[in-house]
């Protein structure tokens, strides 16, 4: 397990680094300096600016900077938000994706699992029907038409909860966001679910569970639940990737002050600074996020380790 | 001891064999008119196909017949609901444009990024991928290397932050989806590569003598375009709803032109007073999206019957 470990972590490295490497090398191909402007500056001050951000260094010098601070935990200055550094503005906007992303992963795991398992054993029930139409839903209709869909319903018709905004994290203004992220989760999680516990109820082992005499209650929860969790753990990293995309939708259509939000806004305004910093940041969690699920999968499927 | 379960599956596979024998002898089914055949039953597909192509047709042929331009305000209907009286079908936007030209020319769009991506994204994807179940050893695990890094990177900021440098142009749009969808592609390529190389039929031909060209072209590259088949129909959704969800974030297609993204993304502002703008294009691009995924399930369903 140690070895295996050690080899996935040495294979997350390169990845984040090429990934930092090759935006940085972006930005700077982009023509145009931060301080072109229509104004005329002074040669000495434009020099004197230039010499406080280092743009006066040769390009490997200065990447080499970018990395050092990056090593330190300093994300770099905002070009728009004047008297902001990136790492403030990610740490206003943190708490509010990490709560509503980490409650919305947390219930559709529960839920996904457990609407998975009622339709896995009672095949062509209600349930299963359902989990199958939530499964097309989330694949055929995208979060940015189900969220306004889910304003108009419960916010317009219904005027049961607030359309949209945030309010020192109420609870009522983080509901129907929660709401939406997990029906997304729900479908993908649901459905997995399913087909890998038909799958693991037709094997050789449950049937000689069965023979023993055992009630299908222990057959499920002792024997087949484990083995049929292992596709579901592996979506999970993939599912992270997504629910990225879902965050910023969400943020977006609900209007929260989030890192969706932060680098949406941070990509119109052509911030350059600001976006590069988020997009090492979320990388460097998906990354890491991948890396756990990789090592659970291998923790819980032994075959995997070698 | 089998099951009967299997036993009967062992007999229907035999007999399987057979009648594929008895069909070679006479000459029979080739692989597509046998799948043509089960495509043909599958209802579900054909009728996504027949959806499909309609909307297709109405999207090329609707802004020419329509008496409205998409880019052009009506001052004397804003924000008109749905009606027969003044031509305004779908109702107009709160700008007074007609919603029906717009929706049909923001699926021309959509529709034909869905379709440059997907062919780039595809080729990629066949070319990386067989090169890398070609060639193996070293080379493949580099390959595949990168094919893992980048399923670890969180597309849509990368896209962003292209879209962000390069600007929003339509070619611009296509490179930076292009960029992040053709990793699948790859993998079941290189896959499908790998164990075709080493199947005995191919040993058979090589063992009596058919040249190596031959053997790609009439035992590999056949076998390899059912899945390409397949994959593609899962990859445009995919890559339309990557244009929609840039375009939605108002970080795709610029206005005046239009794609599905962008329209969805004007109705919702408005869409407590006038809900149509947001739920008309919604609609299409979620048939459009449902009719892709049934004729994938259906093309999957018949060029690979095993996998049902």
């Amino acid at each position: 397990m140690w070895t295996y470990t050690l080899r996935r972590v040495l294979a997350a490295i390169p990845t984040v680094l090429v990934v930092i490497t090759v935006c940085y090398l972006l930005l700077h191909a982009t023509p145009g300096g931060p301080f072109d402007s229509d104004r005329k500056v002074s040669a000495a001050v434009l020099a004197n600016l230039e010499a406080k951000y280092h743009l006066d260094l040769p390009l490997w010098q200065q990447y080499l900077l970018y990395l050092k601070g990056l090593l330190q935990g300093d994300l770099g200055a905002s070009f728009r938000y004047a008297d902001w550094s990136v790492n403030d503005l990610v740490a206003s906007a943190l708490p509010v994706s990490l709560s509503i992303g980490g409650i919305a992963m947390l219930l559709s795991v529960l839920i996904g699992v457990s609407l998975g398992i009622f339709a896995a054993l009672r095949q062509n029930s209600v349930v299963d029907h359902f989990v199958m139409l939530l499964g097309n839903v989330g694949s055929a209709v995208p979060s940015f038409v189900l969220g306004p869909v889910m304003i108009i319903i419960f916010a317009i018709m219904l005027k049961w909860l607030p359309a949209g905004g945030w309010h020192d994290f109420e609870f009522r203004f983080m509901i129907l966001p929660i709401a939406l992220l997990t029906i997304i989760n729900v479908s993908t999680i649901g459905r997995v679910m399913r087909g890998s516990l038909i799958e693991v109820m037709h094997s050789n082992f449950i049937r000689t569970a069965r023979a023993k005499g055992l009630p299908t209650r222990v057959v499920v929860l002792r024997h087949a639940l484990k083995p049929a969790l292992l596709p579901v753990v592996s979506v999970l990293g993939p599912l992270a990737i997504s629910s990225i995309t879902a965050a910023l939708v969400t943020e977006t259509v609900f209007s929260l002050p989030g890192l969706g939000k932060l680098i949406v806004n941070g990509a119109g305004n052509r911030d350059y600074t600001l976006v590069l910093g988020l997009v090492v940041l979320i990388t460097v969690l998906t990354v890491t996020l991948n890396l756990l699920v990789d090592l659970a999968y291998a923790w819980l499927d032994p075959k995997i380790r070698y | 001891m089998l099951t009967p379960q299997e036993s009967s599956g062992l007999v229907a596979k035999v007999a399987a064999a057979a009648a594929v024998q008895n069909n070679a002898l006479s000459g029979g089914r080739s692989l597509w008119s046998d799948a043509r055949r089960r495509f043909l039953r599958n209802k579900a597909a054909l009728i996504s196909l027949g959806t499909l192509t309609l909307i297709c047709l109405a999207c090329v042929i609707g802004p020419w017949v329509l008496p409205h331009a998409f880019d052009s305000a009506d001052w004397e209907a804003m924000s008109f609901p749905p009606s027969m009286v003044n031509s305004h079908f779908w109702g107009t936007d709160d700008a007074g444009r007609d919603l029906l030209v717009r929706c049909l020319i923001g699926g021309r769009v959509s529709l034909t990024v869905g379709l440059l991506a997907t062919l780039s994204s595809v080729t990629l994807g066949i070319v990386w991928g067989a090169t890398a179940g070609f060639v193996g050893g070293k080379v493949d695990a580099f390959m595949m290397r990168i094919v893992d890094m980048m399923y670890a990177i969180p597309y849509l900021l990368i896209a962003i932050l292209l879209v962000t440098i390069l600007g929003r142009e339509f070619y611009l749009v296509v490179i930076t989806i292009t960029v992040f969808s053709w990793m699948d592609m790859a993998r079941v390529v290189r896959g499908q590569t790998l164990s075709l190389r080493s199947r005995e039929y191919v040993e058979a031909a090589r063992a009596i003598g058919v040249s190596t060209p031959r053997i790609i072209f009439s035992h590999i590259v056949p076998n390899l375009l059912g899945v390409v088949v397949i994959y593609t129909t899962v990859t445009v959704p995919g890559v339309i709803l990557t244009e929609s969800v840039l375009s939605f974030l108002g970080l795709g297609i610029q206005e005046p032109m239009t794609s599905w993204g962008v329209l969805i993304q004007d109705g919702a502002k408005t869409m407590e007073a006038t809900p149509w703008i947001l739920l008309f294009p919604a609609a299409l691009l979620s048939v459009t999206l449902y009719c892709f995924n049934f004729i994938g399930d259906g093309l999957r369903d018949a060029l690979d019957p095993k996998e049902r």
